[in-house]
């Protein structure tokens, strides 16, 4: 059952991440990011991680992706323009060809790594311990109150840096 | 049970194509998302170990990669504007003023 349902939302998240990169229109790319996202919320599931996965569908298929729609309507370039022919001659089609190459190279790399390791099964007795929302509050506001406390700093910076940096300029 | 080898895979190929995203598009909203993709393969790797090793810890390091992700977007698209109105194209090739 679990294995089937891995499968299931493995395939759908490679099929929508590869859907993202090889669209032109942007607001598709969103579109199945947000799918992507989902079946990651799935696999959480299976991993006993429902508070991640809550959280992955609030924050990142809720707020992050309609921060991205937003952004996307704003500037209203529905497609991406096909490269300028100088251009392309002096960065050439074969930077694209090695960067694709190098790419198809490192996740073959990144595979045969994980699969020459020797293959290790999940203990069933930790499942309690892992999915309690409560363990995760208590490790969160006591073994990690620190980082937790600096995180507000940072979404404080970030807010001031983003809307400084998107403000029109008075000259 | 699905072994914690095939959460490392599905990773390690996500991880792959958000590489070939950040590489191949020439549109820096893209080029955003998959930064995204990449930051997902990393996400689920720390939630399968986790789940392998027992501990929360995994999931609280996710919780944190989420909110740089979200501080990230925000910056990062608040430039994607601003880029925009000088230029009026969202294509990387097109702001190379401070290329040597």
């Amino acid at each position: 059952m679990d294995v089937i349902a891995f499968y299931v939302f493995g395939a759908i998240a490679i099929a929508a991440s590869l859907g993202v990169i090889g669209q032109r229109n942007p607001m598709h790319s969103v579109m199945l990011l947000i799918a992507s996202f989902g079946a990651l919320a799935g696999l959480y599931v299976i991993l006993d991680a429902p508070f991640t996965a809550v959280t992955q569908i609030i924050i990142y298929a809720g707020a992050i992706m309609v921060l991205f729609l937003f952004v996307v309507m704003l500037l209203n370039v529905p497609r991406e323009e096909p490269a300028p022919r100088s251009l392309a001659g002096t960065l050439g089609g074969g930077g694209i060809k090695a960067a694709a190459l190098l790419s198809v190279a490192m996740g073959i790399e990144l595979v045969y790594a994980v699969y020459s390791l020797e293959h290790v099964s999940f203990s069933p007795g930790h499942s309690g311990s892992v999915s309690s929302v409560a363990n995760i509050g208590q490790a969160l506001f006591t073994k990690h109150a620190f980082a937790f406390e600096v995180t507000s700093v940072l979404i404080l910076v970030a807010m001031i840096g983003a809307v400084i940096l998107a403000q029109k300029e008075h000259h | 049970m699905v072994p914690l080898n095939y959460f490392l895979v599905l990773s390690g190929v996500l991880f792959a194509i958000g590489t070939a995203g950040v590489f191949l598009r020439r549109n820096l909203i893209t080029v955003l998302l998959s930064i995204e993709i990449m930051l997902n393969a990393v996400n689920l790797t720390f939630v399968a170990v986790g789940r392998y090793l027992g501990t929360v810890d995994g999931q609280i390091i996710v919780f944190f990669v989420m909110t740089v992700a979200a501080a990230e977007a925000a910056v990062g698209l608040a430039l994607v504007i601003s880029l925009f109105r000088h230029r009026e194209t969202l294509s990387p090739d097109a702001f190379t003023a401070l290329k040597w």
